[in-house]
């Protein structure tokens, strides 16, 4: 099976909400001391990506499309043994009509069907079910659009099928439960986290490694995306902000811990009865 | 005259979240002076369709034998279909996992736009511009849908339900044409095993735990509690994906988005990303030995302390004051 799994860099989604401050004329989150990470999901996606691939065998590539920064998540990628990685540079040109430098799902989706098919022949492609920066959560559905492919959301889990070695079946979370499908490849499938994919720690020696092998490169150009990147915005972000909340929280007040557990139980209960 | 759809699915009753879905669509209708239309996927009930009837301008049944169960690709298609002879400029759908991945391909196939997670939703110029939490809720974007029709999945419960007209909408039913799409089958559907008899997001008393529990363990504790309060239970992701409780308990930016009347949490620190899933409640209560954890900066009352000298105890006086 030739698997593709694709790798978003986003600013480390842990950062203090004290520390979070918005670039008001960008229009996105300032660096500030934060570090960049590979989203969280698109780690479990190639977890599940690197267990699929030690029960059934066959080829991972990696490709992330972003900034030069993110050839730290493909790097961590190549760590943890996949085959490839692939880097697609946002090379926009300098739009003035444009504020924001964030690539709306349209154009990022096209960009990763332009690069699969210039890649090869995959049977799957993985990825997260949404960015910890953005969170759209389209990634996913528009590449399977813009491929043709059947989609399959919030995949759990990643079996191959015991009769028919190019049928997968996908345990997936829905609005009621779970679900399993059996899917003909090839597929795109989003991935959410769950018990099965908690992302491993690459070993030292394959970081040190992964610096040497090789990274191929390509930018929007060599995919005849250029016009696409400039082109008009469907869903544009116009204004962010940082919500201020105020808040007022009591804290019980009381001699002894039952005191206090009876005034929390008290105030609980009039919640409760006025609702 | 701009159309403003609805969507609403059969294989579920007409509940908050739905009448919050009408609600939106008949003020963006009004705002555009467009017709709300109301776009029934699957069947349902002739007292549903009555209800439908009175709150909206028109209601589309688009009913098919491959429409009785969720199928991503048939679903898919067949909402297409329906969309198109609409035509609208505007398309609203829930925050349900079915809408959010049927939302951004419906957009693209219809050469729209979609964004996702709407808070509140408003017109300027003729067109339509939204809310949404950005960066796991620490800050919250204006995204202008440009591109018609603009694909939306809002948050369906936290919207004014919509209001009863006086006159009858015309019921008329959807011409589609549709084949089975062997790509993907459907293996099995398994309901998750629920505590009570309501769904997480329609619970009004919510008791979740968090990361500070440590273990399975001490979620049965917090299960005893909850019963005794008729509550249902939740966690945090980190719970979940620690593997003591189920990920359909999951809580937040990534999990269910719930709007209880009451939410206790405990030995949770509330992180932004939980704190997106929980921004509905109506009163937030915490129990948890970091006088500095963030859940306390948005609750209503709260206790500092070890949740294991306080569970027991708080269950029992409870049943006390209940009785």
């Amino acid at each position: 099976m030739n698997i593709l799994v694709c790798l978003k860099q986003i600013l480390d989604p842990e950062i203090p909400p004290r520390d979070f401050r918005v670039d008001a004329e960008k229009l996105e989150a300032q660096r500030g001391a934060a570090g960049l990470v590979m989203n969280i999901f698109c780690a479990n996606a190639l977890e599940t990506a690197l267990q699929f691939r030690e029960r059934v065998g066959g080829k991972i590539t990696a490709l992330s499309f972003g900034d030069e920064t993110a050839e730290e998540v493909l790097r961590k990628a190549l760590a943890l043994r996949v085959d490839n990685a692939v880097l697609v540079t946002q090379d926009f040109p300098s739009d003035t009509e444009k504020k924001s430098r964030r690539a709306e799902p349209m154009l990022v989706s096209r960009v990763l069907a332009a690069a699969a098919r210039r890649l090869g022949d995959f049977d799957l492609i993985l990825v997260g079910r949404e960015a910890g920066d953005w969170g759209e959560g389209q990634t996913g559905g528009l590449l399977a659009e813009e491929l043709g492919w059947p989609c399959v959301s919030f995949a759990e889990q990643l079996e191959q099928s015991v009769s028919d070695p190019k049928i997968l079946q996908v345990r997936r979370q829905t609005e009621n439960g779970v679900e399993v499908l059996e899917a003909a490849s090839p597929l795109v499938v989003t991935v959410t986290n769950h018990e099965h994919n908690v992302p491993r720690i690459p070993k030292t020696r394959d970081v040190m490694m992964a610096y040497r092998q090789p990274l191929t490169r390509c930018s929007l150009a060599e995919l005849a995306l250029e016009a696409s990147a400039s082109a008009s915005v469907a869903a544009e972000v116009v204004a962010l902000t940082v919500p201020q909340k105020e808040s007022h929280c009591e804290f019980v007040a009381g001699e002894t811990l039952e005191e206090r557990v009876t005034v929390f139980a008290e105030r609980i209960i009039a919640v409760m009865r006025s609702a | 005259m701009p159309n403003v759809i609805s969507c609403i699915f059969g294989w579920n009753e007409l509940d908050r979240a739905a009448v919050g879905i009408l609600g939106a669509g008949q003020r963006l209708a009004k705002d555009l002076n467009g017709k709300h239309c109301v776009l029934l996927v699957g069947m349902a009930p002739a007292t549903v369709l009555d209800e439908l009837s009175y709150l909206a301008d028109s209601v589309h049944v688009a009913d098919h034998p491959l429409l009785g169960k969720y199928h991503s690709e048939t679903t898919l298609a067949g909402l297409v279909q329906a969309c198109r002879s609409i035509n609208p400029h505007i398309v609203l759908l829930g925050n349900d996992t079915y809408s959010q991945e049927l939302a951004p391909r419906l957009a693209h196939r219809l050469g729209g736009s979609a964004a996702g997670d709407a808070l509140s939703l408003r017109i300027e110029g003729g067109i339509v511009l939204i809310t949404r939490p950005v960066y796991g809720g620490k800050a919250q974007a204006t995204v202008a849908l440009r591109r018609a029709p603009a694909v939306i999945w809002i948050r369906a419960r936290a919207q004014e339900p919509a209001q009863r007209q006086d006159q009858r909408a015309e019921v008329s039913p959807v011409a589609l044409s549709l084949q089975a799409d062997e790509r993907i089958r459907i293996v099995s559907q398994q309901t998750e095993a629920r505590n009570g008899a309501v769904r997480l997001e329609d619970a009004r008393f919510i008791v979740s735990g968090g990361r500070g529990l440590g273990g399975p363990e001490p979620f049965k504790q917090l299960q005893d509690l909850a019963k005794a309060m008729g509550a249902e239970m939740a966690a945090s992701r980190a719970a979940c994906d620690a593997g003591w409780v189920p990920a359909t308990w999951q809580v937040g930016q990534t999990g269910k988005k719930v709007a209880p009347e009451l939410y206790l949490a405990i030995a949770l620190s509330g992180a932004s990303q939980h704190l997106m899933g929980i921004a509905d409640a109506k009163v937030i209560a915490a129990i948890n030995t970091d006088p500095d954890a963030p859940i306390f900066g948005h609750c209503r009352f709260g206790m500092v302390e070890d949740y294991r000298n306080v569970v027991g105890l708080l269950q029992k006086k409870l049943l006390e004051m209940r009785k």
